[in-house]
């Protein structure tokens, strides 16, 4: 393979002629992660919203939330983005649209809400799916104890939900680290679109690659054991995903 | 808001989106699904052979895949192809890969990670008395994997690999940063070139919704009527 390796580049100044090429890497990183946390937030907010009204006794706000995930699941992330970042602030009134094109960090904001509402239909999926793994004894009890609806999810569905859907949320929380990467197509220097940058500057494509790759899987191996940890920490008792051993047919 | 919608340009682009532009985002969907499936399938079995210098290099492979974005992995292989062709082929330099193939490359690579997650849990979902049966046949692993085990597998797994196929036909966007002309793609060159975003985003957004939504509307039937009743 006749190609130049030269893992000293990550030493060199870049053009901004502050930082180093390496430098660049970890801010690049710090955006990927302030991304993904922002919005891994607001996907948690609005899923559990979408992933509670779903399992209500009100068809109409059944319906209303398969049609939320299904819009939300049905046209590609990168898409969405530019839906946010292009076409909103046209259909807004002039004056609105105009202050959200110059507003600072638009492609962040915009990366934030994109990648936010597409996680959210896949977090309402899994809160969907664990509120109706539970046994519906459950919702019966908490109501004929006399809770009202909110009540009963707030102090008995929801705190159990929660807790069994922990691992499948762990990697939808690790797609949106791997997801927000998207964002470069509307301008976020995060961290694989600085290692592209990396790359057009100095024509080390590989270097730049490996670091970013190892960044991320170094970041995939950080949140994979913590949530190791926290999944061992709010296991229901009881369940088969919580046996001592797993158990094997 | 709507007042200055051209539905001119989109009736005008229609014949590039579509024999341009979606032709290559279905065919590179469905050669990059074979392909996962085939690899994927390989992959599941190193990693169920619990033969050590098999299980490792699997595993470290998916993972591998599964913790880097597909982005990231486009420009890998963007670069890395013409290497690998050099190194296949003997040539004296890299080799040049057209846009076609390295697009398949890489998804084919990134998406056996997947496929082969689907495949090893549709293999381990099959009962042991199975293997233990086909043993007592007579048949040797190859056989028990080929006419019994895998058959089988594929049948439970249909729903899940057709649903990942659709996450690949959504993926295939993605192609957009290497600005190949997929459907897409060719939305956003007429977009750019007409100063037309607002319309030609919209109706690419609108493609997309509708395909996946009867795609996948079609597992959720598929998987109700081929459902085994246990």
């Amino acid at each position: 393979m006749n190609y130049n390796w030269n893992w000293s580049v990550f030493f060199e100044t870049s053009p901004d002629g502050v930082h180093t090429y390496f430098a660049t890497l970890i801010l690049g990183t710090g955006w990927t992660l302030a991304t993904a946390l922002c919005a891994w937030c607001l996907a948690l907010v609005f899923g559990s919203i979408v992933g509670v009204i779903r399992t209500t006794p009100h068809p109409w706000l059944v319906r209303l939330g398969n049609a939320y995930v299904e819009l939300f699941r049905d046209i590609p992330l990168l898409v969405q983005m530019f839906l946010w970042y292009f076409v909103l602030p046209e259909l807004l009134p002039a004056d609105l649209g105009d202050w959200l094109k110059q507003l600072p960090n638009a492609s962040f904001y915009t990366a934030v809400v994109a990648l936010g509402f597409y996680t959210s239909a896949r977090v309402a999926e899994q809160v969907r799916a664990g509120i109706q793994s539970l046994a519906g004894g459950q919702r019966m009890a908490a109501l004929a104890l006399g809770l009202t609806l909110p009540q009963a999810y707030g102090y008995v569905l929801l705190p159990l939900a929660y807790r069994v859907i922990l691992p499948p949320l762990t990697s939808e929380f690790l797609n949106v680290i791997k997801n927000s990467a998207v964002a470069l197509t509307i301008g976020l220097m995060e961290l694989t679109a600085r290692a592209r940058a990396m790359q057009e500057l100095t024509f080390q494509v590989f270097e730049a690659f490996t670091a970013a790759t190892v960044i991320y899987i170094v970041i995939n191996m950080a949140v994979t054991f913590a949530m190791r940890w926290v999944e061992r920490r709010v296991a229901v008792p009881g369940l088969i995903g919580t046996a001592p051993q797993a158990v094997s047919h | 808001m709507f007042a200055d919608f051209d539905y001119d340009v989109i009736l005008r682009s229609l014949p590039y989106l579509f024999f341009d532009g979606m032709t290559f985002t279905l065919t590179l969907t469905a050669l990059a699904t074979i392909g996962g499936i085939f690899f994927g399938t390989l992959l599941a079995l190193m990693r169920l052979s619990g033969i050590a210098p098999l299980v490792l290099p699997a595993a470290g492979y998916v993972n591998l895949m599964r913790s880097v974005p597909l982005v990231l992995m486009i420009f890998w292989f963007y670069f890395l192809v013409p290497y690998i062709g050099q190194w296949i082929t003997g040539a004296s330099r890299p080799i040049q890969v057209g846009a076609f193939v390295s697009s398949l490359v890489t998804f084919t690579l990134f998406e056996a990670a997947f496929f082969s997650e689907i495949m090893r849990a549709g293999i381990q979902s099959i009962s042991r008395g199975q293997v233990a049966a086909a043993q007592a046949l007579g048949m040797t692993y190859p056989q028990t994997m080929r006419y019994i085990i895998l058959p089988q597998a594929f049948r439970n797994m249909v729903p899940v690999l057709l649903t990942q196929t659709i996450i690949l036909f959504q993926d295939t966007s993605l192609v957009y940063v290497l600005s190949i002309t997929d459907f897409l793609g060719a939305a956003s060159k007429v977009a750019q070139r007409d100063g037309r975003l607002v319309e030609m985003y919209l109706f690419a957004a609108a493609v997309y919704f509708v395909i996946s939504f009867a795609a996948s509307q079609g597992v959720r039937w598929l998987q109700s009527r081929t459902a085994i009743v246990r």
